[in-house]
């Protein structure tokens, strides 16, 4: 039997070689084999022979969203200046969270609805790579064999079976929207949204600690960080022309290795991502320390959900919670003036 | 050079202050002569919605122990919403920050009129001895180098 993502993979290639060759798109985004097996990388394919070459299996941690301004101002470059609305169109394929992510996009105006022809695919989730490289203990992984619930990982000369989940990334195992919500056309079958018990039981695990130990543990998450800034430059969401790390005056984060200038980056980073962040993992994906930074998106996730009841990306319509307000809006953490206190209402600014 | 560690030590607070309404309290409470800690670094911005994240942690990162926020009550913005959006903000930033292990006693938010001096006294007393029972600051400041100057 052949499995769902080969299937996919036979779909995907034929879609996008009919939207290809009927010029209905200038060009398709998805993904090629890459060098390694287990890195499949992202691919532009611009005719019907090209698009032979596109791939789908477990391995396409990176949001392809990023990528999606770029080509259109290369294809505008190309084709000439079409409008915002008219100009040749890109092909891209979506998951939940990168169709998600392509909605704040969108209404943060980086492209038009107009010239994104989105083909939604389920997700399956995503294999993390550390999980993979534990998995044959560091050895070299020369090839990979998928089937829908075990991966075969040739090393060392002999295949390793795991079980497919157990390699899956931690933001997939906890993801309720695996369906695309939003796109032109779907490739195979959706799987509805999934209950999970404890979506956010990463965070919470954090949230009982006492304000030390969660220093402690923010310190020693971050303490191997290279600050090579991978993780922002893979975000779909960092797309500022000048990054606050790369201001200089002010400067908000210094360039050296230094402890308080690593927290400020991951702290800010993730902070700018508020209420936009879909939970791709791209970011923890990139990263060649290892760091757990999705946990800190995750947290503001969170509150967004608990304080506003907002979860980025489903519509068009609904706006960005920090760039909206609501005159009854919770005033948590805002201390009320003392005098308020004893029952007494202050008079107002002019008396 | 500053000394963090030792007796005699003062908190040194950065208070962010609206234009319209908590600076105009601060200068009233100047005026009516209400004492309060001298601790307070005031900066003047032209609304609570001009403050954001960086603002914040700059000001931890050059050696506050504290950072207070205040602005107009909400309804009373001179910019109709500024207030209402930097509620947002600061709600998700303070539990933020509390989450990665900064002493939720830090950072002080507060609604202040220009008519509210004796207000300001007190929350500058109240900031100041929330400051001052968590010690120095030592958590995203920036150690520099002790032959260094110390901007502050």
């Amino acid at each position: 039997m052949v499995s769902v993502n080969k299937r996919i993979t036979e779909e995907l290639r034929a879609e996008a070689g009919r939207l290809l060759e009927s010029g209905e798109i200038a060009a398709f985004l998805g993904y090629c084999r890459g060098s390694l097996p287990y890195a499949p990388r992202p691919f532009v394919a611009r005719t019907a022979k090209d698009a032979e070459r596109l791939i789908w299996n477990s391995f396409c941690v990176i949001n392809l969203a990023n990528y999606i301004p770029g080509l259109l101002q290369e294809l505008d470059s190309e084709h000439g200046a079409g409008d915002e609305i008219s100009g040749p169109k890109v092909g891209v394929v979506a998951t939940g969270c990168w169709s998600r992510n392509i909605v704040i996009q969108i209404q943060e105006q980086r492209f038009t609805r107009e010239r994104v022809l989105i083909i939604g695919v389920s997700s399956r989730g995503m294999v993390d790579r550390k999980r993979l490289h534990s998995a044959v203990d560091g050895m070299e992984i020369t090839g990979i064999e998928e089937e829908d619930h075990i991966i075969t990982l040739m090393a060392g000369g002999e295949g390793i079976e795991v079980p497919r989940w157990n390699l899956i990334r931690d933001n997939c195992r906890t993801c309720t929207r695996p369906d695309p919500v939003f796109f032109d056309e779907m490739i195979g079958e959706p799987q509805g949204e999934r209950s999970i018990a404890e979506p956010f039981s990463q965070v919470e695990e954090i949230e009982s600690l006492t304000p030390d130990e969660r220093w402690e543990w923010f310190q020693q998450e971050i303490s191997s960080c290279i600050r090579c800034y991978a993780c922002r430059n893979a975000c779909p969401l960092c797309y500022c022309s000048t990054c606050f790390v790369d201001d200089s005056r002010p400067q908000w984060v210094g360039k050296s290795l230094n402890a308080t200038d690593t927290a400020l980056f991951h702290i800010l980073r993730a902070f700018h991502c508020a209420g936009r962040c879909t939970d791709c993992g791209t970011c923890e994906s990139v990263c060649p320390m290892g760091i757990k930074m999705r946990l800190l998106t995750k947290k503001l996730q969170k509150d967004l959900l608990e304080l506003y009841d907002f979860e980025p990306g489903l519509d068009l319509e609904t706006p960005l919670p920090l760039s909206t307000y609501r005159q009854d809006d919770p005033d948590l953490d805002i201390v009320s003036e003392p005098a308020e206190q004893d029952g007494v209402r202050p008079s107002r600014k002019g008396g | 050079m500053r000394d963090r560690s030792q007796e005699g030590w003062e908190p040194k607070i950065v208070a962010f202050l609206c234009r319209w309404c908590s600076y105009a309290g601060a200068d009233l409470a100047g005026v009516s002569r209400y004492q309060y800690p001298p601790s307070i670094r005031i900066v003047r911005v032209p609304c609570s919605g001009r403050v954001n994240a960086q603002l914040i942690l700059d000001a931890f990162k050059a050696g506050a122990d504290g950072v207070w926020v205040s602005g107009c009550h909400p309804g009373d913005c001179h910019y109709i919403s500024g207030n209402l959006y930097a509620r947002r903000r600061f709600v998700l930033l303070k539990r933020f920050l509390e989450f990665v292990g900064l002493e939720p006693d830090r950072l002080h938010f507060s609604w202040i009129s220009a008519s509210e001096g004796e207000g300001f006294a007190e929350k500058a007393t109240e900031v100041t001895e929330k400051v001052r029972a968590l010690g120095p600051c030592k958590r995203l400041h920036k150690e520099f180098d002790s032959n260094q100057e110390n901007i502050w």
